[in-house]
């Protein structure tokens, strides 16, 4: 004779791998759904990054006879100047129609005024609206701002005067991210993906514990049998938990085959995350797992049928991307007392693992430690709620 | 042996139950009669420990339906109102998991279902999954399920609903073929005939309280006309001349 406990779990786990609907989105479209969506961006951001490389700006310049030596620096700095006779109203259309990117226009006073040592205007005509020219255009008033301060530069010289005089300070710009921090704008998101996948490996579990039963008018039979009510949930949460765990696997297996498929080194960012830190991540993910069955089995126990359920668990599913998006707006370090709350310490500790940077025992205890505890809660909280008269519908 | 004293029982301000009393004897078929809405299902409820009684007891075979209620549990086989079954096991699975969540052990079990399986006539579909199975083949299994224990006392709720004419036979000769082992069979309908033809007792329930109380014969004799259904007209009647 086995507990009920395990008869049930038995039972809920038998049922539910012979039921296509479940075993699709527990197995299937929930883990490969992130590590999917994944490589598809990075793969997007790839091509995009590779033909901007590729590409050179391409600049229309009106009258470039009026200004020689600027067309020769231009184009010195890959810039391809395209020749062009437009009115600044003209340009303006041209840029909106889409017939050039960005327009130069040297108006008939700059060699004059050039000539004369006084500032010479040039028009600059972009849509910054557009990322790509904005892009373009800042690029390009960097080059011009370079050219003026060599013609600067060439003008004090001729007066007795070191250029050095009009440059009180240089900037030298240090980039510190390291190619696995640039990662992690991309594999940020990733945690989410985890507690998506895990969460849809219990979701068809938990509907059906409650309204499903319910539904098939198989949940007043399974009330008589001499078994504490408790004891019938907690044997549905576990068998709940089972399947999110193998979602989280093959999620973490799946993300691992895609990281190594996709070129992030192009994109200057090395993924780290092999077999080893997926092993890591599961165990750091895994505790959430109570915590999700349990969520989903108490909020699926006030719903009446089985459509009501899933439109109520699909915002639990959202439930555990609040704290994921504070962690972002504030840019949260990983501190002892954020490891206190669930979904947001598991973020923390899988961002340190994929930051290759160490993790702190008393994190990964405190995360642990309260995760379980909130989903033991919860359990106990199903467990009364199927207690009620009014779970029987 | 089922005795009820006084149940009440309201869901908000509709009063369901408003003091229901009968006894139900081992080796008797007792019939709980009454039109849709009268309480059947909501005493037969309280009496399985699915629901609390607000007031009044229950007791099964000298177990108190709120202090004991898995006491209560084991001596019941239940079918209820609604039985459904999983639909991804096989009907033979069906009938062994509840096996297990009486504690069966794996020898008894075997042997028990093998029985019920002979016993309903279910060799022919009984290892199929039961998604498909027709509304008869599913009360079979439901039956099956709720017999597994050998329950001393049996209470079914409109057990014959859906079924086909065949179907209804067979589980009256089931019915019979229980109260002749001995069990307290309590079940309840809507439909006279059933009631009349295999009833020893008869219990007329009606807005919550009994009625009348007794054989057919009886209920029939004191009410002085000439058919139950006459004398269950005339006790609902009179039950709603007595508000």
């Amino acid at each position: 004779m086995t507990s009920p406990v395990l008869t049930v779990w038995r039972k809920e786990v038998t049922e539910n791998f012979r039921d296509r609907r479940t075993l699709f989105s527990a197995l299937l479209f929930g883990p490969l759904f992130g590590p999917f969506l994944l490589a598809l961006m990075i793969n997007l951001m790839l091509e995009k990054t590779v033909t901007q490389a590729d590409q050179k700006v391409r600049l229309a310049v009106t009258a470039s006879e009026r200004a020689p030596n600027l067309v020769r620096f231009l184009e010195e700095h890959d810039v391809v100047v395209v020749p062009a006779t437009l009115e600044l109203a003209q340009a303006r259309a041209a840029i909106r129609n889409g017939t050039h990117q960005i327009v130069l226009l040297i108006p008939e006073e700059y060699p004059a005024r050039l000539q004369e040592g006084l500032p010479a205007p040039l028009k600059l005509i972009s849509d910054a609206s557009d990322s790509q020219t904005g892009k373009y255009a800042s690029h390009l008033r960097a080059l011009l701002g370079a050219y003026g301060s060599q013609l600067a530069g060439s003008r004090l010289l001729a007066r007795g005067v070191s250029p050095d005089v009009i440059q009180p300070i240089v900037v030298d710009d240090i980039d510190v991210s390291t190619p696995a921090g640039r990662a992690l704008l991309v594999l940020g998101m990733m945690t989410y993906f985890i507690l998506f996948a895990m969460l849809m490996g219990g979701l068809y579990l938990a509907i059906d514990a409650t309204a499903g039963e319910r539904e098939r008018g198989s949940l007043e039979p399974l009330l008589t049998v001499p078994v504490r009510r408790q004891t019938l949930i907690y044997g549905k949460v576990l068998a709940a938990c089972c399947y999110m765990l193998g979602s989280l696997a093959i999620a973490l297996v799946a993300f691992t085959v895609a990281l190594a498929l996709v070129p992030l080194e192009a994109l200057g960012m090395t993924a780290n995350f092999d077999l080893t830190v997926a092993g890591k991540v599961f165990l750091v993910a895994a505790p959430f797992v109570l915590l999700g069955a349990a969520l989903m089995t108490v909020v699926a126990s006030f719903t009446r049928t089985y459509r009501e359920a899933q439109s109520y668990l699909t915002v639990v599913l959202l439930v555990p991307t609040l704290p994921i998006l504070f962690a972002g707006l504030y840019s949260l370090r990983p501190g002892t007392w954020l490891m206190a709350i669930p979904s947001l310490s598991q973020h923390l500790l899988i961002t340190n693992l994929l930051r290759d940077e160490p993790l702190q025992p008393v994190h990964v205890l405190v995360s642990i430690a309260t995760t379980l505890a909130a989903g033991l809660l919860l359990t106990w909280l199903a467990g009364r709620l199927y207690q009620r008269e009014a779970i029987l519908g | 042996m089922i005795v009820i004293d006084d149940l009440h029982k309201s869901f908000g301000s509709i009063r369901a139950l408003r003091g229901v009393s009968f006894t139900a004897q081992d080796g008797r078929i007792t019939g709980l009669l009454g039109p849709n809405g009268a309480g059947k299902s909501t005493t037969l409820r309280t009496l399985a420990t699915l629901l609390k009684p607000d007031a009044g007891r229950g007791r099964v075979d000298d177990h108190d339906i709120l202090a004991e209620p898995l006491e209560v549990r084991r001596r019941l086989g239940v079918l209820p109102h609604a039985a459904g079954i999983y639909p991804h096991l096989t009907g033979r699975e069906n009938i062994e998991y509840f096996g297990h969540l009486h504690g069966l052990g794996a020898a008894e079990l075997d042997k028990r279902t093998n029985e019920l399986i002979e016993l309903l006539d279910m060799g022919e579909f009984v290892e199929r999954r039961t998604k498909g199975f027709s509304q008869g083949q599913r009360i079979k299994v439901a039956i099956a399920r709720a017999l597994v224990h050998s329950p001393r006392n049996v209470v079914l709720d409109e057990p014959t609903n859906g079924l086909d004419v065949m179907a209804t036979r067979g589980l009256r000769s089931l019915i019979r073929r229980l109260r002749d082992a001995g069990h307290c069979v309590l079940f309840s309908s809507h439909v006279m005939q059933e009631v009349a033809t295999l009833c020893d007792e008869v219990v007329i329930i009606a807005h919550g309280v009994v009625v009348a109380h007794g054989t057919p014969e009886a209920i029939r004799q004191r009410s002085s006309t000439e058919s139950l259904e006459d004398a269950f007209v005339a006790a609902i009647g009179s039950a709603e001349g007595l508000e």
